[in-house]
């Protein structure tokens, strides 16, 4: 099946041979005055099936509304050992894989050269991510795990604390749902992206197959990944992005404009929102049409420069050593719990490990195809020890590190008394709390453009990954395919917030979570086969 | 006058080059200057190669048969790129100039109404590089 052959000047790699020819499925059709380089048929299924979705949301509001309300929670309340425990089984396979020799592989053959700095390769990872999270969790994830881990009756089968809560014990309450939060936002979210980002990274360009979703699978399916098998695959792969990003722009949308009424009294409605997110879209495809250096890479790293400043502004005006001691603090607990909060079985705690855990994994899985094909893509010449240490553990402190100064701060404005912090809308948690800190009408605004950006940087990453499946893993496709996946995505967005059933639609890509979970599994085994066949320096 | 020409080459679609090879062909004959072929890759795999170092090979393959054919030196150059779909061009007018050629021949489509919107590959580079840009169509 491989063999390794002598690619100099990047060394020794094992390339599969395969008789599959990158493009070979493809079609090259005229649309109009462009012409098109599209893989037949997942173009075509996918961009149908979202059509559909859409129509049926709209026609059917109301079916649609019961069916995936219904859908949603039974995913991730029946399967909710399987999602824990596939959480577990990412980190263990990253961190196993990080320490072993398999470590010493370099993605891209053994003397390939990183293709970005650290600089940029890190406000990619974040910004098409986990960002735009960040700043609508970051305080208002915190809070809500202390009041209810505080509140009386924690840890009874109703409430919604962490384990078994912390009643009536401000300090404890704090560390546990401290613990929780950045549980959540560590090392498991960070390893889901990893094995994705790895695997897509190891069989691209160590293995010569085409960047797209299910070329993660040939040790498993060997040639039927490029038949029926891998068209499904890809297809779900556009389906929970396209439905992942839509959502997540609509919703966003309504949390934006939540945030610029609160600042500058912009009216909360339709045309608001519909002007949020087209001008998202406009900046998304002005970012696409620039390409990926002059412009995805260009405005994460305006995002990150803009949420590092932010971050350093929290801790050098918020209390520096409040949260300086509780990054320590909360990391400790973050260890402390973290046998019980991910554990499986037998869980008290329902409410919390399925309504929050649970839901958070299928989630964070949806979007690994996303997430994991733009991590691979920008990874290369990076070897796997270091593309894992700075993938999930360089993370997970960033995460510790937000999580500690925008929610630690919060939870000790609140301790102090400052109750309106508990009563906001959770949308607006941030900016009540930056309302307690000096210049707060301009960290506010800070914030909003971080929120913005961050939107934008998901939706341009979003709209590459998907024209690179949908063009059976070509990364030159014409450009007007790209421009056309960023335009949909706005259009959907647009289409089911006037017409209702953006819950519902979240609901589906949420529920792609679980079949991937299962795919994703497969593949972490798939990774392990991969790596181990690929040369590795002494 | 031309010290070295520069024929742009796309290995995937060889077929489209012919005419463009047989005009730089002639100038370099007259000139007697060398040609040199330069390849834009993508670093993900293509249709053409698994690796950037493998489609440099095929290049410097194919060059090498042109310089068998038709009795004139062909060097082969080849560039990676991140985003060849946007950074064509960029790379191509950066070649030339790292090439040190004084004249480019590459082949261009018909130009349509996209062309309007986004400039053809052609067009961006006879817009923008410092040299002179013969374009055959």
């Amino acid at each position: 099946m491989s063999e390794t052959t002598d690619l100099t000047p990047e060394g020794p790699a094992a390339v599969i041979e395969t008789d599959y020819a990158i493009g070979q499925d493809n079609i090259q059709p005229k649309l109009g005055p462009f012409g098109l380089d599209i893989h037949n048929p997942v173009f075509m299924i996918s961009g149908l099936t979202i059509v559909a979705f859409v129509f049926f949301a709209l026609a059917l509001p109301e079916v649609a509304e019961t069916f995936f309300g219904w859908l949603r929670p039974a995913v991730t309340s029946t399967f909710d050992w399987f999602f824990l425990l596939a959480g577990n089984v990412f980190v263990l396979v990253a961190l196993v894989v990080m320490l072993s020799p398999l470590g010493k592989v370099r993605i891209g053959g053994m003397d390939a050269k990183p293709d970005y700095s650290y600089g940029g390769w890190f406000a990619m990872l974040f910004a098409a991510g986990m960002g735009i999270g960040l700043m609508f969790f970051g305080v208002s994830e915190p809070i809500s795990h202390y009041t209810s881990s505080l509140a009386e009756g924690a840890g009874a089968p109703e409430s919604w604390a962490p384990l078994a809560g912390a009643a009536g014990d401000e300090a404890e309450a704090r560390r546990l749902g401290m613990a929780a939060t950045i549980f959540h936002w560590g090392l498991h979210p960070w390893a889901i992206y990893a094995i994705v980002g790895l695997s897509l990274a190891i069989f691209a360009y160590n293995k010569g197959l085409p960047l797209s979703i299910r070329s993660m699978f040939y040790p498993i399916f060997g040639e039927r990944v490029w038949g029926w098998t891998g068209h499904v695959i890809d297809t779900l792969a556009v389906f929970a992005t396209l439905f992942g990003l839509a959502t997540s722009l609509g919703i966003g949308a309504e949390q934006a404009n939540a945030g610029l009424d609160f600042l500058f009294g912009l009216p909360v409605n339709d045309v608001s929102k519909v002007l949020l997110i087209s001008g998202i879209t406009a900046i998304a495809l002005v970012s696409v049409i620039a390409g990926l250096d002059a412009g995805v890479k260009r405005l994460s790293e305006i995002n990150m420069v803009l949420a590092a400043a932010l971050l350093l502004f929290v801790i050098a005006f918020g209390p520096t050593l409040a949260i300086l001691t509780g990054f320590f603090g909360n990391l400790g607990a973050y260890v402390e719990y973290l046998p019980a909060l991910s554990n499986p079985f037998g869980r008290d705690d329902a409410n919390f490990s399925q309504g929050w855990t649970s839901f958070y994994w299928a989630w964070w899985i949806s979007w690994s195809p996303f997430v994991g094909m733009f991590i691979a893509r920008v990874s290369r010449g990076r070897s796997v020890r270091e593309f894992i240490f700075c993938v999930l553990l360089i993370p997970s402190l960033v995460s510790v590190l937000w999580m500690t100064a925008f929610g630690g701060t919060a939870i000790g404005l609140l301790t102090e008394g400052y109750q309106a912090i508990a009563d906001a809308a959770l949308e607006l948690k941030l900016f009540t709390m930056l309302d307690q800190l000096p210049l707060a009408g301009l960290t506010s605004f800070v914030g909003i453009v971080l929120v913005i950006v961050f939107f934008v940087t998901s939706s341009d990453s979003g709209s590459l990954v998907i024209d690179t499946i949908t063009a059976g893993g070509k990364v030159d496709a014409p450009v007007a395919q790209r421009v056309f996946w960023a335009i949909f995505e706005g259009l959907v967005a647009i289409a089911l917030l006037l017409g209702g059933g953006l819950g519902a639609l979240q609901a589906a890509a949420v529920s792609t979570g679980l079949p991937f979970a299962i795919v994703l599994l497969l593949g972490s085994f798939a990774l392990v086969k991969g790596l181990l066949s690929e040369p590795r320096r002494r | 006058m031309y010290e070295k020409i520069m024929v742009p080459v796309d290995l995937a679609h060889l077929d489209r080059l012919a005419k463009a090879i047989a005009t730089a062909t002639d100038l370099a004959r007259h000139y007697g200057a060398p040609i040199c072929l330069v390849g834009v890759t993508a670093e993900t795999p293509t249709e053409v190669a698994h690796t950037p170092e493998e489609y440099a090979e095929k290049l410097k393959a194919f060059a090498a048969a042109q310089s068998a054919a038709q009795g004139l030196a062909f060097e082969a150059a080849a560039y990676p790129s991140h985003d060849p779909a946007v950074d064509l061009d960029a790379t191509l007018i950066a070649a030339a100039e790292e090439q040190g050629a004084d004249l480019i021949v590459m082949a261009s489509h018909l130009p349509g109404l996209p062309e309007h919107v986004f400039a053809s590959n052609a067009g961006a580079v006879a817009s923008h590089a410092q040299v002179s840009v013969f374009v055959v169509r």
